[in-house]
């Protein structure tokens, strides 16, 4: 299985070029290079009900991790990558990452059995932690730089962080973000919100012609300005 | 318009006559023809009000050359019962009545601290309350404090009431919530021996009632003699109120003032015919606008904000004589509504465009006739608005009802009937909510630790909790201490703890404040703030719900405020518009909720179709009736018609259940459903407060398969899971019982990321936990309000089996409205994801980006 899925005939998922790199956005929120076989999503937040917990909040439905490494382990499947790069933010804190159950970390571990699997830190997870793998600031390959914050003036970025999420007729979805010099990726967990495209933390990094592509049953493009 | 909104500007409230409707005892300088039953009264009024009232106040009011209403009096004589339920027409002096007993009680002993607690469900009805309540204080000097308190009042303040508090103070469910859940609530009601509940008859029928009620269980604990008033208008169940109000099992006596004498309604008699559908009522704004002109000031209402702008904007266009003319609701900035009210109380105004916000009993001014346009859906609101219309208490109320389409006009003459018999509508509430109790949970362990047995008890003492099960209870309290899930996951970090002496209390204190910020049970949607974009930074015009806002690209124009804007972006969490010169608006404002016909008017209204002849209608509704009669059937109450006809290329079916919109509606995406099994390909449907119509490909040949009970109900099951309204239906719950934040003490500093749809929770639990408490309350919830579903069980309890299936050549006379109404609904699925395709294409293909 590759990088395309197909339903009813028409592709669910697309690609682009970013700085002579082939990319493919998958309609999940993954990330997906074909020519490295490598897979990367990002803001997995695990672990961030227990946080929420106990910092006095409300008790959420304790089954985020669950969905999460579920709805990531489908994606592994799908693609079969050689690499998985999680783009930071990956636990919702560095105790939350010690708390997971031992569900979430041997199917964690299940997932990183014969595969390069990188840490990109976070600003939630900014140490390294008890978990296989290499735990990385950020990563360079070929045209292409992997971190979590997208730096200005960087070209050839791939990045995560703000979650970004824009709309079309009216529906908000989890989108990614990109123009000739960056992509942004949505957030992968599932207890995670989105920051609009329009807002100015996200339009003062992105180019006049960038466009949103939107998550969903498949990838839908649109422009970040109409 | 910019003239209207100057000559709003600078006007100065009048109170002096705001006290005098207060007391509405009499007679006073204004207004002196329509005393005559006071005036007989007056001598046996004064005498009991020299026993009963401290002398100060008794001559102060005697001279304002006032006397008392029976029933105030009645109230100051029964002062001692623990619990009274007052039922008196809105202007009947009926806040005075419950406030008389505190008074006097006040003059004549010397108390320290809180006496008396006033709830009301507005805060502004609060602050007007204390104006009116501060005049006889004052200028008889009588030696009594009077404070507000709601989320208007400053920090300062309200922690200077907490150690000091006022002799009477004015509040709302939610402050009273606040206030109790403090540690030191035991010292700050200490003295208090009275609550009066204004309004009682509003806050019955929500949840900001139920957890009033469940607050009450807490004052009387701390108090066991407090003693509770109840002050409601005209309701169709005084004995239902009466059982919420006391103190279970206790009773609660009911004292009824006389109502008046009967409103005058009319419909509005007009040479015009209206429309087929619609609901603006836009047809007769002529008519409208002379009777506006014949009287000192009227209130025009509408069941929807969206049509109140319209029909403002439309009102205004037409308004060539420049009478002053405002508009009121809820999505108005406050700053905006604060300046009609104040035109309205010094009469500055003769007429207001306005919702339901306008429903509550606040004097606004010299109210002479009330306007409903469209049908009023539930006679008991009809009665409540007409009772504003009543000012002075025994001069008869007038209104006008002016139906906005034909079948609007059966609906208006079945209200008139409705209303001249007295027979008035109301659902009966189910049990109480357990979403308020899992709040009421959590505002008792901030508080301070509690014993469950005891929780138990005292809520049980609320009339709508007396028949909680202790297992329902401990399964909210179960909730409140582990989130009460199938898996086992907040062992340590549980919300509540167990003490070693048995009682519950919060594991982290810092809890305590999240819960606080998150206190009540108003459900505010996700709005948007309007303003105008300008250098200064702009005007606040309101609010629009933010979904509405998704759906606006720049240039887009529409309504708020009665003024036609032009969309120029989002900026943060506002709204930017400019001022704009065109004519018409291309968007509809919000979406908002509509209200459904209830179940006794529709009853009212089948019973009307059943009659031979109907000569009170205007000819062209009669007419419309008989070509109905002639062509197809009439719809029967014992039956349900279903019509069945080609047109254009497609098949229609009609449904004509009169279940009410939302009922009505749900049957629409179920029946919908089950044709999409039978193949039958339907494409699309419309729902009204009295019928559903279909189209689709293929005609229908078996109406009964369609309509089977146990495959509809079912259907339901399995289709609600998914369903939009659900998910809104959990969303208020879950932020009802404390599993979802409005705010939180981060919020403003991580910005919106941090913050997640609901529906992700929903989702969620739907997938791992589909029996959670959360869950079960969100199906019962789901019965009623939006989905309805209780209503679609009773007509077919109503019908059962028996189904006219009327096959017809092409459409019948009351089937032709239905296809100008607006709100259809699009048979959705691969559908939807089609559409966001193809204008994401044509954006692209704008954007030269293809």
């Amino acid at each position: 299985m590759k990088g395309h899925t197909e339903t009813e005939g028409k592709t669910v998922n697309k690609d682009f070029t970013l700085n002579t790199a082939r990319l493919t956005a998958r309609p999940s929120g993954a990330l997906w290079w074909q020519e490295h076989r490598l897979l990367c999503v990002s803001d997995l937040h695990l672990g961030k009900s227990e946080r929420a917990a106990r910092r006095g909040g409300a008790l959420l439905p304790p089954y985020d991790s669950r969905e999460t490494l579920s709805r990531l382990s489908a994606e592994v499947a799908l693609t079969q990558p050689d690499t998985v790069i999680c783009l930071g933010d990956s636990f919702d804190d560095l105790t939350a990452a010690a708390a997971l159950t031992s569900e979430i970390t041997e199917g964690l571990n299940t997932l990183m059995a014969g595969r390069k699997w990188i840490w990109i830190e976070g600003n939630h997870d900014p140490g390294p932690i008890e978990m296989g793998g290499k735990h990385l600031a950020e990563w360079a390959q070929g045209p292409l730089t992997f971190r979590h914050i997208a730096a200005p003036k960087a070209q050839g970025e791939v990045s995560g962080h703000y979650h970004p999420k824009a709309a079309v007729a009216g529906r908000y979805r989890p989108a990614f973000l990109r123009d000739e010099a960056r992509v942004i990726l949505p957030a992968f967990g599932a207890y995670t919100g989105g920051l609009r495209a329009g807002d100015t933390a996200l339009s003062g990094l992105m180019q006049a012609r960038a466009t949103a592509l939107l998550t969903g049953k498949r990838i839908v493009e649109c422009p970040l300005t109409p | 318009m910019a003239d209207l909104h100057n000559r709003m500007h600078g006007m100065c409230i009048g109170c002096a006559w705001l006290v005098h409707r207060f007391f509405a005892g009499f007679p006073a300088s204004r207004d002196k023809i329509c005393s005559p039953y006071v005036s007989n009264c007056a001598p046996r009024a004064i005498i009991t009000l020299m026993t009963a009232l401290p002398a100060p106040l008794a001559s102060w009011i005697a001279a304002q050359g006032w006397s008392l209403h029976p029933h105030q009096t009645q109230m100051l004589r029964r002062a001692d019962q623990p619990a009274m339920l007052l039922i008196a027409p809105t202007g009947g002096g009926k806040t005075l009545a419950g406030f008389l007993p505190s008074l006097a009680e006040l003059c004549s002993c010397d108390h320290s601290g809180l006496h008396t607690l006033y709830v009301s469900p507005l805060k502004a009805l609060a602050s007007d309350i204390k104006r009116n309540l501060l005049r006889p204080v004052q200028e008889a000097n009588l030696p009594i404090r009077i404070e507000d308190r709601t989320g208007d009042t400053s920090a300062t303040v309200k922690k200077r009431q907490r150690a000091d508090p006022p002799h009477i103070l004015l509040t709302t469910p939610e402050s009273l919530a606040l206030l109790l859940s403090y540690e030191d609530a035991p010292r700050m009601f200490a003295g208090l021996q009275r609550v009066v509940i204004d309004e009682i008859h509003a806050l019955a029928e929500s949840k900001r009632g139920d957890q009033l009620m469940l607050a009450l269980t807490r004052l009387q604990a701390l108090r066991p003699g407090l003693r509770r008033v109840g002050l409601s208008a005209t309701v169709e169940d005084p004995p239902a109120i009466a059982k919420l109000l006391a103190n279970h099992p206790d009773s609660c006596p009911i004292l009824t003032a006389d109502p008046g004498p009967p409103a005058d309604i009319s419909m509005l008699q007009t040479d015009l015919i209206p429309p087929w559908s619609g609901n603006g009522g836009g047809y007769a704004i002529a008519d409208i606008l002379r009777e506006v002109a014949a009287h000192k000031t009227t209130l025009i209402f509408h069941n929807t904000r969206a049509q109140a702008e319209i029909f403002f904007h439309n009102l205004w266009l037409a308004n060539t004589d420049d009478l002053p003319i405002g508009i009121h609701h809820g999505s108005l900035d406050r700053s905006q509504r604060e300046r009609v009210e104040a035109a309205m109380t010094t009469g500055a105004l003769r007429a207001v465009v306005c919702t339901g916000t306008l429903d509550l009993g606040i004097d606004w001014g010299d109210v002479d006739l009330i306007i409903q346009v469209g049908a009023p859906k539930n006679v008991k609101r009809l009665v409540q608005r007409i009772g504003r219309a009543n000012h002075c208490y025994n001069a008869p109320s007038k209104a006008i009802l002016v139906p906005a389409n034909r079948f609007e006009v059966i609906e208006c003459q079945a209200a008139l009937e409705a209303a001249a018999a007295g027979d008035l509508d109301g659902e009966p509430r189910g049990p109480g909510p357990r979403d308020v109790l899992c709040q009421h949970i959590l505002i008792a362990a901030c508080s301070g630790p509690f014993d469950a047995d005891a929780l138990f008890a005292e809520v049980t003492t609320a009339g709508a909790y007396a028949a909680l099960s202790r297992a329902d209870f401990d399964a909210c309290l179960e909730f409140c201490a582990t989130g009460g899930y199938a898996l086992r996951a907040y062992d340590k970090w549980q919300r509540l703890q167990q003490r070693a002496d048995g009682t519950w209390q919060l594991r982290d204190p810092r809890a305590a404040q999240r819960i606080r910020m998150n206190i009540g049970t108003i459900q505010d949607t996700d709005t948007l703030k309007v303003r105008l974009k300008n250098r200064g930074g702009g005007r606040p015009l309101g609010e629009v719900e933010e979904a509405f806002a998704a759906t606006l690209t720049k240039g887009d124009t529409f309504l708020i405020g009665g003024q036609i804007v032009r969309y120029e972006g989002l900026r943060e969490l506002t709204v930017e518009v400019s001022r704009t010169a065109t004519k018409s608006p291309r968007i509809a404002t919000f979406m908002g909720t509509k209200f459904a016909t209830s179940t006794q008017l529709s009853e009212r209204i089948l019973l009307m179709l059943s009659r031979e002849d109907w000569p009170d209608l205007p000819a062209a509704t009669r007419d419309w009736m008989h070509l109905q009669k002639s062509t197809s059937k009439m719809p029967r109450a014992d039956r349900l018609l279903v019509e069945t006809f080609p047109l254009e290329g497609r098949h229609y079916t009609c449904f004509y259940g009169f279940a009410g919109r939302n009922a009505q509606q749900t049957l629409g995406l179920l029946l919908t459903q089950r044709m999409e099994r039978q193949a039958l390909d339907p494409l699309g449907f419309v729902a009204t407060d009295y019928a559903t119509l279909i189209w689709g490909l293929e005609p229908l040949q078996d109406a009964p398969s369609l309509l089977d009970a146990a495959d509809l109900r079912a259907g339901f099951d399995h289709w609600l899971a998914g369903n939009a309204v659900m998910k809104r239906t959990f969303k208020t719950s879950a932020t009802i019982a404390g599993l979802i934040e409005r705010r939180s003490p981060t919020a403003k500093k991580s910005g919106r990321q941090a913050t997640f749809s609901s529906d992700i929770l929903y989702d969620t639990l739907l997938k791992y936990d589909p029996e959670h408490l959360l869950m079960q309350i969100t199906r019962e919830e789901a019965q009623r309000g939006l989905v309805d579903f209780g209503r679609i069980e009773d007509l077919l309890l109503r019908i059962q089996g028996r189904i006219d299936h009327v096959t017809l050549p092409s459409l019948s006379p009351f089937a032709a409205p239905l296809l100008l109404e607006v709100g259809r609904v699009p048979v959705m699925g691969e559908g939807q994801e089609r559409l966001i395709a193809a204008q994401a294409e044509r954006l692209m293909a704008e954007a030269g980006l293809g």
